[in-house]
């Protein structure tokens, strides 16, 4: 009996001591460095974001992301595994451990920065929401959906700005709100609601899912800003920092023109290269060092991922999307990296 | 004697020898332990949500919630707090429930007498009811009456039009609502006067019939009061009743009562899976009656009917209620699965939709969980009650 009674305070004083451990620096770094990849939230399948091909090869702007995240800590973007999530499930996997990358078509906004315990490194996608419909409708604004079924998903800012549209317009809807964004699209193509509404973006992936994509159009209102970004958990900087220049990295390349192709011949040729592009690739300064990972990052991102433009043309540009603001700065957009020095 | 006794008792043994003692002690230990962890589980989980910057607290609940619900039975819109979604969830969800329990109950007590049927076409069908739905997944089953059969219904616009008040489309079934005008109450009370005037009645004839053995029709005479007196109150005062008939204007139908096929696919599936476990139970209880009942009941002159009604059903439901109270809180549960046909039921609103805009996944699934408890339990307590009435009284 007493031997029992022992074990069981062992095993509480285990339990417990295993339950307190919240993200201390480094930590989340440690564990993706142990486990030797990058565990990557993503959605269950958007095309140009995060969808897969018939064989299961994952590809998208927001894979594009975790693979970089993977290229500037192992040098090797292949080392990602991917777990689909759907946007009710995201937060609390991240906040949970068991995604180390929420790269997930996720709208950084306020309340979800300071209150989930989560951090956003950053923007890799200026969105914003709108509405698609039949055009046999017949209808060409937004304002004009008084009393429509509306479609979309669940838990995500979508809902929170449709509800926001209707109410700041004096109209009615019927909100019918699915898990999975597969079903919202079903449920929109055979006719259960006149609209459906998710980000732009979102819009022209799912059109090409439908039964008959010409027949429908989208509206050319535009009700939110819809900044989609990486999120990380809160307490581990240095991860954090890392995904945050990962990203700027992509940026910054575009901006220098260095692209997967030309960037390889700046280590062979190291006479040409500028200060900038030798601080860039790692042959001078300490940017890796300071990052707390390899010298030639930044180099492994844009060779094996490409830099911001080459991930727009791959991923998003078959959407038939324009660039518009996700263009560079000095091209009439608003994508800007601080500098890298 | 008895002094005899006491003084060659033995002495009392110090308390460590005493099994039962002993006992307590050890049931202290484990309860100081069982404590302890549930404090440290608190505690740590706190102190974790505390460290990552988590927010905590039921402060949430007070605030608004700023998104829409399709289908509420109270009183909610945008502006309201993130309490009233959670009581919009937990009334979509007891609303679908009991209307569930109800056609369960009805379906699975025709199924299992049907099974028990002379008949062999009949039997052979209800078997086949039973076989093939309790063995399919309750989840398909939703999924089949909502994208299989209730996606296939036509756009509002050539909606299928009964009677020009009721209307059958992709949006749900649209039917006249009633609006209650001055005079209404009226109405209402007769109803109640004739539910008292039956439970009176029902009392007396009773008696009557135990006293001088005379029998006296409570069931037609019980009729022609709930259906009398209200129309009478109806003539009187006026017809205080109208109907607002729902109209197709722009996208939808407006007006009416709606049953949407969100709510339907899931009563549907619900009530017909449990039903066919319930069919199992009533013909086990039925069967559980010994063939002498039926045959002491005939020799003793009763009627088939009078049989099955007295006799047999009373016996059977002793059998039928215990099991039936499992089915029923396994209809409860199973509502939970509205989440995924996109029914507002609690879990759908208050641990979908509130969750991923508040973040707080620990209060907010307490909750939850403490609600499908806490329905559960009044479910057992009530059938439990029921169960004590119809037990065997032992004389």
């Amino acid at each position: 009996m007493i031997k029992k009674v022992v074990l069981s305070t062992l095993g509480v004083a285990l339990t417990s001591s295993l339950l307190v451990g919240n993200a201390q620096a480094g930590e989340v770094l440690d564990r993706v460095k142990e486990k030797g990849f990058v565990q990557c939230g993503v959605s269950q399948g958007l095309p140009g974001f995060s969808s897969t091909d018939e064989k299961g090869n994952w590809s998208g702007l927001d894979v594009d992301y975790c693979r970089a995240v993977a290229a500037a800590i192992f040098g090797d973007a292949t080392k990602v595994k991917y777990s689909p999530l759907s946007a009710s499930e995201r937060f609390t996997a991240l906040q949970s451990g068991e995604i180390d990358l929420l790269s997930r078509n996720t709208t950084w906004t306020q309340t979800r920065d300071t209150s989930l315990g989560i951090n956003f490194a950053g923007v890799t996608y200026y969105d914003g929401q709108g509405f698609m419909v039949r055009k046999d409708l017949g209808i060409t604004s937004a304002l004009e959906l008084d009393g429509a079924s509306v479609c979309t998903n669940q838990g995500t800012t979508t809902e929170l700005n449709m509800a926001d549209y209707f109410r700041a317009n004096g109209m009615s809807y019927e909100p019918v709100v699915f898990v999975k964004a597969d079903e919202v699209v079903a449920a929109y193509d055979s006719g259960r609601c006149d609209v459906y509404t998710t980000d732009a973006s979102g819009l022209a992936a799912q059109r090409t899912k439908l039964k008959e994509p010409n027949a429908h159009m989208v509206l050319p209102e535009i009700i939110s800003k819809e900044p989609l970004g990486p999120a990380v958990i809160h307490g581990d900087d240095q991860f954090f920092d890392i995904v945050k220049w990962v990203i700027n990295a992509t940026v910054e390349a575009e901006e220098m023109g260095l692209t997967s192709d030309n960037i390889a011949k700046l280590l062979i040729d190291s006479n040409n290269p500028t200060p900038a592009q030798q601080r860039f690739v790692g042959t001078e300064g300490s940017l890796g060092e300071n990052l707390g990972i390899d010298a030639k990052w930044a180099y492994n991102v844009i060779r094996q991922v490409g830099n911001y433009g080459e991930i727009w043309q791959r991923n998003v540009a078959p959407l038939e999307l324009p660039r518009g603001v996700n263009n560079l700065w000095n091209n009439g957009g608003i994508m800007y990296a601080p500098p890298l020095r | 004697m008895s002094e005899q006794k006491l003084i060659n008792a033995p002495a009392k043994p110090p308390f460590w020898r005493d099994p039962e003692k002993r006992a307590l002690v050890f049931q202290a230990i484990f309860l100081a332990f069982v404590l302890f962890i549930g404090y440290s589980l608190v505690r740590n989980t706190m102190a974790n949500l505390e460290a990552q910057g988590i927010a905590s607290g039921f402060g949430f609940l007070s605030t608004n919630t700023g998104f829409a619900i399709a289908e509420s039975l109270i009183e909610y819109d945008e502006s309201s707090t993130y309490l009233q979604s959670f009581f919009v969830g937990l009334s979509n969800t007891i609303l679908v429930s009991v209307i569930g329990i109800f056609f369960a109950t009805i379906l699975g007590f025709i199924m299992g007498i049907a099974r028990l049927s002379k008949n062999w076409l009949v039997s052979r069908l209800a078997a086949i009811y039973v076989d093939t739905l309790r063995n399919i997944p309750l989840l398909l089953q939703i999924f089949f009456w909502y994208f299989a059969v209730l996606r296939q219904l036509p756009n509002p616009k050539q909606a299928y039009e009964y009677f020009g008040v009721v209307f059958l489309s992709i949006r749900g079934l649209f039917g006249p609502k009633p609006i209650y005008e001055d005079g209404f109450g009226w109405i209402v009370a007769a109803v109640i006067l004739s539910i008292v005037a039956i439970f009176v009645l029902y009392r007396w004839a009773k008696k009557r019939q135990e006293d001088t053995g005379e029998r006296f029709p409570v069931l037609w005479t019980s009729i022609a009061l709930i259906i009398g007196l209200p129309l009478l109150a109806t003539v009187i005062t006026g017809f205080p009743l109208s109907w607002e008939i729902p109209e197709l204007k722009g996208f939808n139908f407006r007006g009416g009562l709606v049953l949407t096929p969100e709510f339907s696919a899931l009563v549907f599936a619900l009530s017909i899976y449990t039903s066919s476990f319930i069919a199992e139970i009533v013909r086990s209880g039925i069967l559980s009656v010994d063939k002498g009942q039926t045959e002491a009941a005939y020799s003793l002159g009763l009627k088939p009917s009078w049989t099955t009604r007295l006799v047999i059903v009373p016996q059977a439901l002793r059998v039928i209620i215990p099991p039936l109270t499992s089915q029923y809180l396994n209809l409860t549960k199973n509502s939970s699965l509205a989440a995924a046909i996109a029914y507002p039921d609690l879990v759908a609103v208050f641990a979908g939709t509130a969750l991923n805009q508040v973040g707080q996944a620990v209060e907010i699934m307490g909750m939850t969980l403490a609600v499908y408890l806490f329905l559960s339990l009044f479910i057992s307590f009530i059938m439990n009650w029921y169960n004590s009435k119809m037990a065997l009284i032992e004389r």
